[in-house]
């Protein structure tokens, strides 16, 4: 089973204020730290699970500039086979222009499944995976928490509201967008990292790929950002931690709980 | 005069509250813009569902055919390129829900539209579409326009507008046939499996102590459980915590576990995704413990304590055994 997953370069945002960039458009990014999107860290975990049981190659692949081979070589660590890279240069992107890229790379290799994160932690968009498959011609899912290939179909399992999940078949090839928990990825060492530097890694520059103009537009386009409203929002406890416990046990009470 | 496009989410004979909510928002809309408001209902049995959602609408259109039971996104993109052509509807609402993330992009694609998702807002300025989306985990918000075309495609998010029952409306029911050049799909549904049931239920407690990724590793979920034990409450979790297999799938509050509603809500180290918060709007009161001052979850709480959660849990434990 051949597996190609697309996975993303992300700032690393939880316990961390953000700021906005004078464009108004980002957030200001020399004061973050980089990480692989955590989907993407489940669905390159899946697909290497996958490869593991059946044998067949994965190939990851990401959209960025040289920065963002950091996450391809953790791929390769954690045991795909080779890593693409394809450089948009200055090129503006939205799900819409990602897509068509990833599409046209995609479509000149062999592939048996096509993996991606249910969204990403940065704009939290969740529709590239989707639009990719549509480009391709393929059978598509989103959400999905476990897969088992038989042949040339999978049964799979998605992950509707209120702990209930959808069982389907679907045909192969197909391309999943992978949700969290669907397995426990692995450990990746510094030493595996660098053992991995060996493994092939290709770029491709956008000059290379069949794409129209009209391919590389984007169809929507962030205006700004800003904060949140404010709102009322908490009433803050402060002091001791001493003080703090018997103000929560207070209003614990208060509440009618018994403890 | 224009029109909107609300595609009803149904599951297992009931409408979905998203359904309500898409009706809610289009309804100001269409108002705003003198556009009618049009519901798509694709369905094996419209009887059951047209009654609910046909006072809220200008039109109902319905498409019923025995495959139509179970959702199907190859099924629902091919039928919707096909309304959406024959339309033109200017706005075209379909939910930010597994099943909307399934067929919204892929239809995106199929009809060449522009499609934003899950959209907490849409306004109309100049007579153009923009919408309001959270990123970075909601930590900020983006106002975001499309390229001009002559319809677009939103998803939105559940919770985002109530579900009540606005304007005044008269369905007139349209029937349509389904396409007869529908391919079979490829993904075939087999059968719903719930996850979300184990030794106890979470959404029967009356205070729960509930723990995010903040409280680090596996082995502290027992400081916590220890702590639980001497308050006698139930503990519960947010999704990272069942992600990484430290507490099992019966004690995760959110969308994708149970809603909850105790009379206590004691967030230990959980950021607030909206997901999260969604499953606790019908807590009484919150108290959220976190060493990130700008985490979403202060929004919603009622009490903050912004500091790191083992020194308060340490502080309570101290505490209750004096």
């Amino acid at each position: 089973m051949n597996i190609i997953v697309c996975v993303k370069r992300v700032p690393l945002t939880q316990e961390v204020d953000l700021e906005i960039d004078p464009s108004k458009r980002d957030v200001r990014s020399d004061m973050l730290a980089y990480v692989m999107n955590e989907w993407d860290n489940y669905a390159i975990e899946e697909a290497i699970l996958l490869k593991e049981k059946l044998e067949g190659t994965v190939t990851a692949m990401t959209i960025g500039s040289e920065d963002d081979e950091e996450v391809l070589r953790r791929c390769l660590a954690m045991g795909a086979d080779k890593a693409i890279r394809v450089d948009p240069g200055t090129l503006e992107l939205d799900s819409f222009t990602i897509s068509k890229i990833l599409a046209a790379v995609i479509k000149g290799l062999d592939h048996d499944l096509v993996l991606t994160g249910v969204q990403a932690e940065d704009n939290n968009e969740g529709a590239v995976g989707i639009m990719l498959a549509e480009h391709l011609g393929l059978a598509h899912s989103a959400v999905v928490v476990g897969i088992e290939p038989e042949g040339n179909e999978a049964t799979i399992r998605v992950e509707l509201e209120g702990g209930i999940d959808e069982v389907s078949k679907i045909g192969l090839p197909a391309v999943l967008s992978i949700q969290t928990g669907i397995n426990e990825p692995r450990y990746v060492s510094i030493m595996g990292i660098r053992k991995a530097a060996k493994k092939e890694l290709n770029v491709i520059e956008l000059g290379e790929l069949e794409l129209s103009e009209d391919d590389l537009l984007t169809r929507t386009t962030i205006e700004e950002i800003f904060l949140p409203p404010e709102t009322e929002g908490a009433e803050i406890i402060e002091g001791d931690a001493s003080t703090i416990a018997e103000e929560i046990i207070r209003i614990i009470k208060e509440k009618g709980v018994s403890i | 005069m224009g029109e909107i496009f609300v595609v009803v989410e149904h599951r297992e004979e009931e409408i979905r509250e998203i359904t309500f909510q898409m009706l809610w928002k289009a309804n100001e809309l269409a108002q705003a813009l003198s556009h009618s408001l049009t519901a798509v209902l694709l369905c094996d049995n419209g009887e059951a569902f047209v009654p609910e959602i046909g006072d809220r609408a200008d039109r109902v259109i319905l498409v019923e055919d025995e495959s139509l039971k179970n959702f199907s996104a190859e099924r629902y993109k091919e039928i919707l390129k096909g309304l959406i052509e024959e339309y033109n509807p200017f706005l075209t609402l379909m939910g930010h829900t597994p099943w909307g993330m399934e067929f919204a992009p892929a239809l995106s694609i199929k009809t060449g539209l522009p499609l934003a998702t899950d959209c907490v807002d849409i306004l109309i300025e100049d007579g153009n579409p923009k919408v309001i989306r959270q990123i970075y985990n909601g930590k900020l918000f983006s106002k975001v326009s499309f390229k001009a075309s002559e319809g677009y495609l939103i998803t939105q998010r559940p919770g985002a507008f109530p579900t009540d029952k606005v304007g005044d409306r008269q369905g007139e029911l349209i029937k349509k046939e389904i396409p007869a050049d529908i391919p079979e799909p490829r993904k075939q549904f087999v059968e719903f499996v719930d996850t979300a049931a184990g030794e106890m239920d979470i959404s029967q407690a009356e205070f729960l102590v509930s723990v995010g990724r903040g409280v680090g590793e596996e082995e502290n979920i027992k400081v916590v459980q220890d702590l639980v034990d001497t308050l006698g409450g139930v503990i519960s979790c947010s999704r990272p915590v069942v992600d990484k297999n430290w507490l099992p799938k019966f004690h995760q509050v959110g969308t994708s576990g149970k809603t909850v509603k105790p009379k206590v809500y004691l967030a230990l180290g959980i950021s607030g995704a909206f997901q999260h918060v969604a499953g606790i709007s019908g807590a009484g009161t919150v108290i959220a413990v976190n060493k990130d001052k700008k985490a979403p979850i202060f929004r919603v709480a009622d009490y903050g304590v912004v500091d790191d959660l083992f020194k308060v849990v340490e502080a309570l434990k101290k505490k209750l055994s004096a």
